[in-house]
């Protein structure tokens, strides 16, 4: 199958099996059924793989995207680097995984809306998000730091698969709206499993909504591999069973994301539903810093994914076009370094937390209770001797 | 010969020993298996007696409570593990409906002796989603029973216990004590006789009674020793069990000193600290010398970590609570 643009179908069941009917069905399901290997269209050294349902970006386009996919892989590296600082108090890294955080940002219009997961602070930032902002959960201050309303990307989602029948919620509303809007929906291969998941493709479906199914297949759920999640033929398989096309793509081929991901919007957009895309890549790093990878996987299994690595086969292809050379590479590299220096800097700033921001969100308006709990609290600080109890627990 | 063991050390032998003793118990949930667990507590479990007894599942929660009743349905023993408080709510509707209600819906037929092992409540810098104190979800639900341990020795036997229960049991474990270290004699232990359903006074006093579970009682214990460095005697009561409650523990402490203070980390309002201060005035109001107060956390979700030490029950707040309980010579 393909993803392609306009609905070639989207009919009931029930219609009578039998002649043409019967041939116009299978039709269909095969067109719902993912390409039979990931689509490719950079291979890991560096070339161009020909396909005949999905053409390269133009090379400004794929420029400008390796430019994100660098700036992505310096905020992983920062982050961490903060983490181990004691700067933040945890970070879920996408290393490994930028192309497709690239590529999740990039495929949407400036109105569309995004519905990220912890692990997706890369496509965020690359969404045009704050990265101070961004970062305010993973650092502790508060439970989310961006108003989703300025990039329309939903506050990054922990409970797993929850997001994505939102998304569904976010495109339902747009269609009853009349507004032209799509949704990309995140989660990993893990959150599949959850039943929520799979009311989301149903719902998506049924109402026949315009939302892109986004699934980063990282081949782990913190120690559980894919195996213990699914043994259908792919993830982007499971799209046949809610009556949505699937498809599959190598989710370290910026080029092909962007090409799957973009054609998958357009039709969502010309009114043709949803769909479902399944990304191979591979969680490179532990699932955050508190998480011990050696406990179940092997350092032979990862150094595998190494040469399959997003940035350097972008640069390659990139470079053999001579669309990259030294000069543009340092003006990249500059930029990620700037963005990491912003992200040091305002990490390493001490913020202020206000204990009454406790209470001043939790209803439009503030009931006596709470009014009183701030109060009391109020009163403790303000004490000006530390307690006569001494310090606390 | 004494053994040093960390609270999650406790619950794993107890896990491990059950096992042994018992052919029919079973654990599986998330990362349970090679893992160990995110806290390690099913660590070793899977080597040492396979696959088929210690194992992963599909990442769903409901999947694995709704599993975990048809095989407690016919024979086994699940011990499930809910890996963090809140992301044992899909879970929700399986606990609701049908864990706590089918024995009662088949007049006791079906027994279902399943154990659900959530990590709870916080104090360890866990960002959202992390740090619930659920207890209440499940104390306010009829048929299930709801326990939590403060101690190593109690992790150890209470896990024991609640495998070895007929119902359906919520063991919650205090994440923040995961670490926390006690020298003990783990083969007398083994042996010994336990008191599930039972709350201990694990101090004594004279003057008033702090009453907490999990999470509170060292910090209900610290308040006590500072306390009593301030001349007053405070006794604590460890309730252990929130469903059954022990109301003859509590209220023979709360008749003798006369004064009473709930201790909960979870928000106070319709919680099980308001439980225990109604049952409490309904049965020792005629020896109250003030009325009961609570120190619970606020009625607010649970906070980010940079703010947490805001919203913790802290040994100044009990004491502050404690202060108010009009006594005669303030
Ligand atoms: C409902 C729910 N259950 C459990 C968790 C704990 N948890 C956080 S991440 C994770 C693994 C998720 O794996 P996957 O969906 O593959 O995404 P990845 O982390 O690999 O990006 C688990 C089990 C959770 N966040 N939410």
């Amino acid at each position: 199958m393909t993803i392609s643009t306009g609905s070639p179908w989207h009919g009931s069941m029930q219609e009578p099996a039998g002649g043409a009917d019967l041939d116009a069905r299978r039709a269909v399901e095969a067109y719902m059924l993912p390409s039979a290997e990931p689509v490719r269209l950079v291979d890991p050294e560096g070339r161009h793989v020909h396909n005949d349902t999905y053409p390269l970006p133009d090379g400004g386009a794929l420029l400008s995207a390796y430019r994100e996919l660098v700036v992505g892989r310096r905020v992983n590296d920062q982050a961490n680097a903060l983490v181990r600082q004691g700067r933040m108090a945890v970070y879920p890294s996408s290393h490994g995984q930028e192309a497709c955080q690239v590529a999740a940002a990039l495929c949407l219009g400036a109105g569309d809306w995004l519905f990220p997961t912890y692990r997706d602070t890369v496509a965020v930032l690359a969404r045009g998000v704050d990265p101070i902002q961004a970062l305010t959960l993973l650092r502790g201050d508060w439970h989310s730091g961006y108003d989703p309303y300025e990039h329309n990307v939903s506050i990054q989602a922990t409970p797993l698969a929850t997001q994505l029948l939102h998304a569904v919620g976010v495109a339902h509303a747009a269609k009853l709206r009349g507004e032209n809007t799509v949704v990309l929906a995140m989660c990993g291969d893990g959150a599949t499993s959850e039943g929520d998941f799979h009311e989301a493709l149903n719902f998506a479906a049924v109402f026949h909504l315009p939302v892109v199914f986004f699934v980063q297949n990282n081949q782990y759920a913190i120690s559980v591999p894919l195996s213990r999640q699914s043994v259908a033929p792919s993830l982007a398989h499971k799209a046949v069973g809610y009556g949505m096309p699937g498809e599959r793509v190598d989710g370290n081929d910026l080029a092909a994301l962007l090409a799957v991901l973009g054609k998958a919007v357009d039709r969502a957009r010309d009114g043709g539903g949803p769909a479902l895309v399944e990304a191979h890549t591979y969680r490179m790093q532990s699932h955050t810093n508190a998480d011990d990878a050696t406990r179940y996987r092997t350092d032979d299994e990862v150094a595998q994914w190494v040469p399959r690595d997003p940035l350097q086969r972008m640069r390659t292809y990139l470079s053999e076009l001579k669309l990259l050379d030294g000069a543009v590479e340092e003006d990249i590299a500059g930029e990620a370094e700037r963005v990491a220096t912003a992200l040091r800097d305002g990490l390493n700033a001490e913020t202020q937390v206000d204990p009454e921001d406790l209470f001043r969100h939790v209803f439009s308006e503030q009931t006596s209770q709470l009014r009183e709990q701030a109060a009391k609290l109020r009163e403790e600080l303000s004490r000006e001797e530390p307690s006569a109890h001494g310090s606390g627990a | 010969m004494g053994t040093t063991l960390t609270f999650a050390k406790a619950l794993n032998t107890a896990l491990a020993d059950e096992m042994e003793a018992d052919p029919t118990v079973v654990v599986f949930g998330e990362d349970v298996g090679a893992l160990g667990g995110v806290f390690r507590i099913t660590d070793g479990l899977t080597a040492r007696f396979g696959e088929e007894r210690c194992f992963d599942t599909p990442l769903a929660e409901s999947g694995i409570m709704g599993m975990a009743v048809g095989m407690a349905m016919n024979g086994l023993r699940p011990v499930v593990e809910m890996q963090f408080d809140a992301f044992a709510y899909p879970a929700f509707e399986q606990v609701v409906s049908h864990v706590a209600k089918m024995p009662n819906r088949t007049r006791g037929k079906v027994k279902l002796p399943l154990v659900i092992r959530i990590p709870y409540a916080g104090g360890i810098g866990g960002v959202e989603h992390h740090c619930d104190s659920s207890e209440s979800y499940y104390a306010h639900t009829p048929g299930l029973t709801v326990v939590s341990p403060a101690t190593v020795p109690d992790a150890y036997t209470m896990l024991r216990e609640a495998i070895r229960h007929p119902d359906p049991v919520v063991f919650l474990e205090p994440k923040k004590l995961y670490w926390s270290k006690e020298d003990l004699e783990l083969e007398a232990l083994r042996s010994s006789a336990g008191s599930f359903g039972r709350a201990v006074v694990a101090r004594e006093g004279t003057d008033a009674t702090l009453i907490t579970y999990g999470p509170s009682v060292s910090t209900a214990l610290n308040a006590a020793a500072a306390a009593a460095e301030e001349g007053r005697s405070l006794e604590v009561v460890d309730v252990r069990s929130i469903v059954p409650f022990d109301d003859e523990t509590v209220s023979a402490s709360v008749r003798k000193t006369g004064r009473a203070v709930v201790i909960a980390e979870a928000p106070g309002f319709a919680s099980v600290a308001s439980e225990i201060v109604a049952r409490v005035q309904e049965r020792c109001f005629h020896s109250l010398a003030a009325p009961v107060l609570r120190v619970t956390g606020f009625d607010i979700p649970y906070p980010a970590p940079k703010l947490e030490h805001f919203y913790l029950p802290s040994v100044d707040r009990i004491l502050d609570a404690v202060d108010e309980l009009q006594w005669e010579d303030a």
